[in-house]
């Protein structure tokens, strides 16, 4: 009897990668890329962060502390001259104004001493337009916390910084949706019919990618009315760099349409009298999703990219609106830059996440056909 | 190539008619907010008939390619001055920078390539990799303000511009062009690094494949030094590949210049570009955009006359 459970055992063992479905054999080889899942793991963080923003950030960005103007981070200690203290802390800032220069030196005041907390009451806010509350993540009971800094107006980097994260992430998502949906139906015909329209489809693409994308950009934005409020402007900015994004996409789905065309089970659905919207999306295009979401993984990006360039030059997301690009403005002179270097954190995170996005699409793109 | 160019023209109209409004309500508004000015509405509509602004769209399209096919490309009205001399100013620049900056991707994309795929998994091959997955990670605009921002802290000098003061306004001249290709280095850099990273995954990938046939095997089984075995039969085949991809490479390289030239004021068409959108002056936009795209579909289209030449195979082909 026992022999038997285990000469089962080793069966279903080697059977298993018969059994599994396909998308189960991708997660398995996808969690074999160290790196894709370190990429991923950081864009979990950085999507929980930003969608939770308001909770995670530690003041109201709009709150200008004038005394505090172009302060540095202030760093967490757990140490102070002598002992360990459990919980971290921070020291206070003391200001000095050199009288000759009229710059603003701070330095760090050890006798004024705020520990941190979690979950601390602070500025009011909205989660999502939705909650009223105003409970954050951590933060200071009393005196000051500027984990990144402060900008020209003394406002806080750091939750400034996370509020940003939301525009800049998403905006990459929103726009790859819109190329997606695009990308298929393009490609998709291109694909499906082949012939004169497939090839109008094509020249069209191979000119579109030929052009050069900022300057396209640049002057699509810059037709954006000056009028519009920032969220009107948001979509607007999405909208042009998926203007370019589906191209991309497109051909992936024509060329994988052309391979699949061929193959028997669509002669099969076409035998059986089904219209030809219907293959395309049931039996064609669950055929290949894996491929496109690779595609897509990897456009995202380039939309991060554009937008921070975009925002960066002032033709993207405007202020009061907050975006990775729009502080970036912060650190166009590079006297300012010399000066106050932590004007250059917004550039370090899109840096990350680019590379986090870049790491993951490599390793779906190795998962993507499991069967090799 | 001619329907390229009517399709880039179409595109470069309209974008010199999507902001809202025409040419004669700017010019009014301009009239009435800066003098002070009161237009009559019968003034007003004398303009836009001077114009042409009241009739249709596609009138007013034909008539502005006609005129694009006498070299005329209307006035630029931030500058008041004729649109093609001004990008005829800048964009021999643009050109030869972008031009520079292919070259150096494809001397350093090249070599690395093939050193990180015969090194493969090497620290060499770590290094480069990593190196060339921040590179293409980190936008131009920001590669260019942090190389601004160390030479400035450890040098102590700003490293803007194309040319030193004293020959920003001179004639060419031999002073003139050393002054500049002591300049050209961070443009460069900084243009070039993203393209060069992306190269040299290309490159890499490619010449893994090609190592791993058969052929290769043979060649070093029947006893061929392995230099002339690399550099005579995977390395040319590899290299096909990277030329066929100029078409891609081209128009980021336009693109980085743009925004390169923005940061580091080069007087390129990048600032012209920018300028122009910021003031609004589309006669002068739309215009450089499609210069710039024409090249690069022209710059595309060598590319492809390129590979050609590179690999027989090609013609093989269309032969039979």
């Amino acid at each position: 009897m026992k022999l038997i459970k285990d000469k089962k055992r080793e069966i279903s063992k080697e059977e298993e990668f018969y059994l599994a479905s396909q998308w189960q054999l991708m997660w398995r080889k996808f969690k074999k890329h160290k790196l894709a899942m370190l990429g991923g793991t950081i864009l979990a963080i950085f999507y929980l962060v930003a969608i939770f923003s308001e909770f995670f950030s530690t003041e109201d960005i709009y709150i200008q502390h004038l005394e505090y103007i172009y302060a540095p981070s202030q760093k967490i200690h757990f140490f102070n001259e002598e002992e360990f203290h459990l919980r971290p802390f921070v020291y206070g800032l003391k200001k000095e104004l050199d009288p000759e220069t009229f710059r603003r030196t701070y330095t760090e005041d050890k006798t004024k001493r705020y520990p941190l907390y979690f979950f601390v009451h602070g500025d009011k806010y909205k989660l999502w337009n939705l909650f009223k509350t105003d409970i954050h993540f951590f933060g200071v009971k009393e005196g000051t916390l500027f984990l990144f800094g402060t900008d020209k107006l003394g406002r806080d980097l750091f939750s400034r910084n996370l509020y940003a994260a939301r525009i800049s992430l998403s905006i990459g998502l929103i726009g790859v949706a819109l190329s997606f949906i695009l990308g298929c139906i393009i490609g998709g015909i291109s694909g499906y019919f082949g012939g004169a329209i497939d090839t109008v489809i094509q020249r069209v693409i191979e000119f579109l990618i030929s052009i050069p994308t900022i300057p396209l950009w640049m002057a699509l934005s810059a037709a954006l009315p000056k009028k519009w409020s920032p969220i009107k402007v948001y979509f607007g900015i999405t909208v042009i760099l998926s203007v370019i994004g589906w191209c991309g996409l497109a051909r992936v789905v024509r060329g994988k349409l052309l391979e699949l065309r061929e193959e028997d089970f669509v002669m099969a659905a076409k035998i059986s009298g089904t219209s030809e919207a219907r293959i395309i999306t049931r039996h064609l295009l669950p055929s290949f999703l894996s491929y496109l979401i690779v595609s897509l993984t990897l456009t995202i990006p380039g939309m991060i990219l554009g937008e921070t360039a975009l925002s960066f030059l002032g033709l993207g997301i405007r202020a009061p609106a907050v975006s990775w690009g729009v502080l970036l403005q912060n650190a166009q002179n590079v006297r300012t830059v010399a000066l106050y270097p932590w004007l250059f954190i917004p550039g370090l995170f899109v840096i990350i996440v680019v590379l986090a996005f870049n790491f993951l699409g490599d390793g779906m793109r190795d998962a993507a056909d499991p069967y090799k | 190539m001619i329907i390229v160019l009517l399709l880039l023209s179409v595109v470069a109209f309209t974008i010199i008619q999507l902001p809202p409004g025409d040419y004669v309500t700017a010019y009014v508004a301009e009239m009435e907010g800066d003098r002070g000015e009161r237009l009559a509405e019968s003034d007003v509509i004398a303009l836009r008939k001077a114009y042409g602004v009241d009739q249709p769209m596609y009138v007013q399209y034909f008539k502005w390619l006609w005129k694009l096919s006498h070299g005329d490309f209307g006035m630029s009205r931030q500058w008041q001055r004729p649109v093609i001399d001004l990008i005829m100013e800048r964009l021999p620049l643009t050109v030869m920078i972008s031009l520079f900056t292919l070259i150096f991707t494809y001397i350093i994309a090249i070599p690395v390539g093939i050193y990180s795929a015969t090194h493969q998994y090497s620290i060499g091959d770590y290094v480069f990799t990593t190196g060339g997955f921040i590179g293409l990670a980190t936008p131009n605009f920001l590669l260019a303000l942090i190389l601004m921002f160390l030479f400035y802290k450890y040098f102590g000098f700003s490293v803007g511009g194309l040319f030193s003061i004293q020959y920003m306004d001179a004639a060419w001249s031999m002073e003139r062009f050393v002054d500049m290709l002591k300049h050209l280095p961070i443009p460069l850099i900084v243009i070039g690094t993203a393209g060069t990273a992306g190269l040299i995954r290309v490159m890499r990938g490619c010449l893994l494949d090609e190592l791993r046939k058969q052929y290769v095997i043979t060649a070093r089984a029947k006893g061929v030094e392995e230099r002339t075995l690399l550099f005579k039969y995977p390395v040319r085949v590899a290299i096909n590949p990277i030329v066929s991809t100029i078409g891609w490479t081209l128009p980021s390289i336009v693109s980085g210049e743009i925004i390169t030239a923005i940061v580091l004021s080069l007087p390129t068409t990048g600032p012209l570009l920018f300028q122009a959108l910021l003031k609004q002056d589309m006669e002068l936009a739309g215009s450089v955009i499609m210069f710039l795209s024409f090249l690069t579909v022209v710059g595309t289209f060598i590319s492809d006359i390129l590979l050609v030449l590179v690999d027989p195979r090609i013609r093989y082909e269309k032969l039979a």
